[in-house]
């Protein structure tokens, strides 16, 4: 590995409206070497990598590609460059041969438009055996695997003469042995000399293939360092450390009954070995990093995804799995992460919103009682403080906050025993969030059982009684009172992805 | 789960798999036995002569159809654009000539869909909404310009040239078999058509490698528009008249026979040898139903029922490709 860099970034920044996605951010890329790039969502990962991309323009800085200033204003100007970014949904056309999705848009033709398929044939073929691919240039890309897909990406890096390779998330959809393979070509590519940006999650993976890592952390770098100098829970503390800003109110009540007992419940491939309980008037946070496993073990036990073993207690009685329909009539809600995609219908106010799940509470005969609805709306928009002009206003136009607390208001009016928020702060501003930490203490305070699923430390410190990491599909520990710390959430999750053995 | 399965079972042959993906011609085959069985006049030179004619003419206008649909877009507009072409060929000839009366109907037909393809690449309007404007409005421009009465032409030669048989092959179906070849050869070895299935089929990734989506949305227009204008040409010497209310909702019968073959409305996948056999399912299930005696509104009930099954077929056997 040279020290030569082939893409220097400097002093990038980037404003959306209302977020500094990337404050002054600046790295390199050397050749032959594999830079990660880590850090939690939301830190400023994809923002950069479409920057580098030519998706984004960035509002300052500089991008020095080969010691010369480059503004890359397109995906196609970037490949030109030599700039090459595989796509986490890949970006093929599946109708498409191997060889025509290799040369998409770089076809060679004669003067009248017809290609030349045995030069685009030749080309490919060569594109792919020099990365040891092992299917022909005539393939349908839609007939093969998720991992010969990322292949056909890859080989692009070839026929364009790629020196900087961007992989998001590569190995998201991979097998185990698809994922040995990835490693070996990206290793390839390394020993060709391409300066390689490696953006993952997974710590094991990072360990394995990087020679250096770059932690982004709220749009800034926290730093640069020798993949070989430093540790998984050095870098977990660079991704998520952060002082405790607040201190949220928790509710002083004695426990009731268990409103829940999960015993051995896994879903192949998402995780394993999950067993929990849950009492009434009880905050229990769950805490990991992103990709641990958390929301599919949440959507398994409602239902959204269908379990292969464990068994759930309901209130004392062991109930069949449930579907989302049945889940919802024992009397459990679950609020998910993505509240624009599952959780609300954006065009209509936020009194149709509130009450959709439950029409039938409102109606009479069929037809809705606007005024019972309207009780119900007012209701919740006092208790939650939600910032509307009145009952119609599309909730597309409100605030990430008081959409939020719509998602929540509609959940209650069901009148749940459990209650699950999947990260329900996530994107919202500080005012919401407090807000929606003193409902939380709230409903814990009337009875029901709570599910927080949170990737922010004061967050989950500071609202649950009781906390169970999670990391890799397995729980990998439970604190509760003075060992709810920061430190020994951290070490948990660290340890554990260091050690992946040591289950 | 978004990760797509493949199916690891031994490759079909090339024979099969071709089947497979063209699974209309099968669907063909047994219409045409049924019907054989069924009606004694079904098999004969001179009915299939006919039958191939008279799928002429929604076939050129499939054509044009298909390789807008490929491209992801759709044209309402072709019958329409039919009638008008048909209207301009005969109206002129009294005084600019026959050819030169040809000729202003195919630029005509060639020029509004050029203008439908500059409204769609240009103001991101959906083609649903332009062409059907386009419908509305060219139709008009017929009405205005015949004046509510049939054209009729005064040069009788003029309807001698569908009389041209190669054996029981009319003129008009040697052209519609020419065309389909044709595009179907623009369509697997030029650019502009390996570009069109791009387009049609991960638009992000066509515009993310630079190809030129706007132009191959006007190009796949105007040929569509050019080819409604041909058929509109044909129809005009096969009948010797132009009615303004010619091809009238021919439009759908053009998008029945293009998905019936196969062709995806959202893009992106399809082919001519698909729509031919579309093309001549339709035709066959239209003459079977005719020779048979089938009331004309059976005759519809039983077209929108075989259209269904033929999805339904489609979407079954898709299952055994790739999960898409």
């Amino acid at each position: 590995m040279s020290t030569d860099p082939i893409l220097t970034v400097s002093g990038i920044t980037k404003t959306f409206p209302g977020v500094t996605a990337l404050d002054n951010v600046s790295f390199d890329i050397r050749r032959g070497e594999v830079h990660a790039l880590v850090g939690e969502n939301g830190a400023g990962k994809s923002t950069l990598m479409k920057v580098l991309a030519g998706l984004h323009q960035p509002d300052g800085g500089q991008i020095l590609h080969r010691g010369q200033p480059v503004s890359v204003q397109s995906p196609l100007e970037a490949r030109q460059m030599g700039i090459l970014l595989i796509h986490q949904e890949l970006s093929l056309s599946p109708e498409l041969s191997v060889a025509e999705n290799i040369y998409l848009g770089a076809w060679p033709t004669n003067a009248l438009g017809v290609l030349n398929k045995r030069k685009l044939r030749r080309d490919a073929r060569a594109a792919l055996e020099a990365l040891g691919c092992g299917f022909g240039p005539d393939r349908r890309v839609g007939t093969l695997s998720v991992a010969m897909q990322q292949m056909v990406e890859i080989a692009r890096s070839q026929a364009f003469s790629a020196d900087v390779v961007i992989f998001d998330e590569p190995t998201a959809s991979l097998t185990d042995t698809e994922k040995d393979q990835l490693f070996a070509t990206i290793r390839e590519l390394r020993g060709q000399g391409v300066g390689i940006v490696y953006i993952s999650h997974k710590m094991d993976e990072i360990f394995e293939l990087t020679d250096r890592i770059t932690v982004l952390r709220d749009g800034t770098v926290q730093g640069t360092v020798t993949t070989a100098d430093t540790d998984s829970t050095a870098i977990t503390r660079m991704m998520i450390g952060r002082t405790l800003e607040a201190y949220f109110h928790k509710a002083e009540i004695a426990f009731g009954a268990e409103t829940l007992r999960v015993e051995g419940l896994g879903l192949d491939g998402q995780f394993d070995d999950v067993s929990f309980a849950v009492r009434q008037g009880e905050v229990l946070g769950l805490y990991g990093l992103v990709g641990a496993g958390r929301s599919e073990m949440v959507e398994t036990i409602f239902g959204v995804r269908r379990a292969d073993r464990g068994r759930l207690i309901w209130q004392g009685r062991e109930i069949p799995l449930p579907t989302p329909r049945q889940a919802i009539d024992l009397g459990m809600a679950l609020v998910p992460e993505s509240r624009k995609e599952q959780g609300l219908v954006l065009m209509m106010g936020g009194l149709d919103n509130t009450t959709l799940p439950h029409l039938s509470s409102y109606a009479t005969a069929t037809v809705m009682d606007r005024g019972r609805e309207m009780q119900v709306f007012d209701r919740y928009r006092k208790a939650l403080a939600i910032k509307t002009t009145g009952p119609d206003q599309p909730v597309s136009t409100l605030s990430g906050g008081n959409q939020q607390k719509f998602v929540l208001a509609k959940w209650l009016c069901a009148d749940p025993r459990l209650i699950i928020l999947d990260e329900p702060t996530r994107g919202i501003d500080v005012g919401s969030k407090s807000a929606i930490h003193e409902l939380i203490a709230e409903l814990a305070g009337r009875g029901l059982a709570v599910i927080v699923i949170s990737s922010e430390m004061p967050e989950v410190l500071g609202v649950s009684h009781r906390i169970l990491a999670m990391a890799e599909g397995r729980l990998v520990g439970e604190f509760e009172g003075d060992a709810m710390t920061e430190e020994n959430l951290i070490d948990a999750v660290s340890h554990h992805l260091a050690n992946p053995a040591a289950q | 789960m978004s990760v797509r399965t493949v199916v690891r079972a031994k490759a079909p042959g090339a024979p099969t798999r071709w089947l497979m993906r063209n699974h209309i011609w099968v669907f063909l085959a047994l219409t045409f036995a049924v019907f054989s069985l069924s009606s004694p006049y079904f098999l004969t030179m001179n009915n299939l002569g006919n039958v191939l004619t008279q799928a002429a003419f929604i076939g050129i206008l499939a054509i044009g159809m298909t390789l807008v649909m490929i491209n992801g877009e759709i044209d309402l507009s072709v019958g329409a654009v039919l009638a008008l072409a048909s209207a301009l060929a005969i109206g002129l000839q009294d005084h600019i000539g026959v050819w030169p009366a040809v000729m202003v109907g195919f630029l005509s037909g060639a020029a509004l869909g050029f203008l439908n393809g500059t409204l769609v690449a240009l103001s991101g309007m959906h083609s649903f909404i332009v062409t059907l404007g386009g419908l509305i409005g060219i139709r008009g421009l017929v009405f205005i310009y015949t004046g509510e009465d049939a054209l009729m032409v005064t040069d009788f030669s003029y309807t001698e040239y569908p009389e041209i048989y190669l054996g029981p092959v009319s003129l008009t179906a040697m052209i519609f078999f020419a065309l389909a070849l044709l595009f179907q050869w623009v369509l697997t070895s030029t650019r502009h058509g390996r570009e069109t299935y791009a387009v049609g089929d991960n638009l992000q990734a066509a515009h993310d490698a630079g190809i030129n989506i706007k132009r191959h949305k006007i190009i796949n227009f105007t040929l569509c528009g050019a080819l409604a204008a041909i058929a509109g040409i044909l129809l005009s010497m096969r009948l010797g008249t132009a009615e303004p209310n010619a091809g009238k909702v021919w439009e759908l019968w053009t998008i029945i026979a293009v998905v019936l073959g196969g062709t995806r409305l959202q893009g992106g996948y399809g082919s001519l040898w698909m729509t031919i056999g579309g093309v001549l399912t339709l035709a066959v299930l239209r003459n079977g139903l005719r020779l048979l005696n089938t009331p004309n509104y059976v005759e519809l009930m039983v077209m929108g029922a075989v259209l269904i099954l033929a999805l339904a077929i489609d979407k079954l056997l898709s299952r055994h490709e790739v999960g898409r």
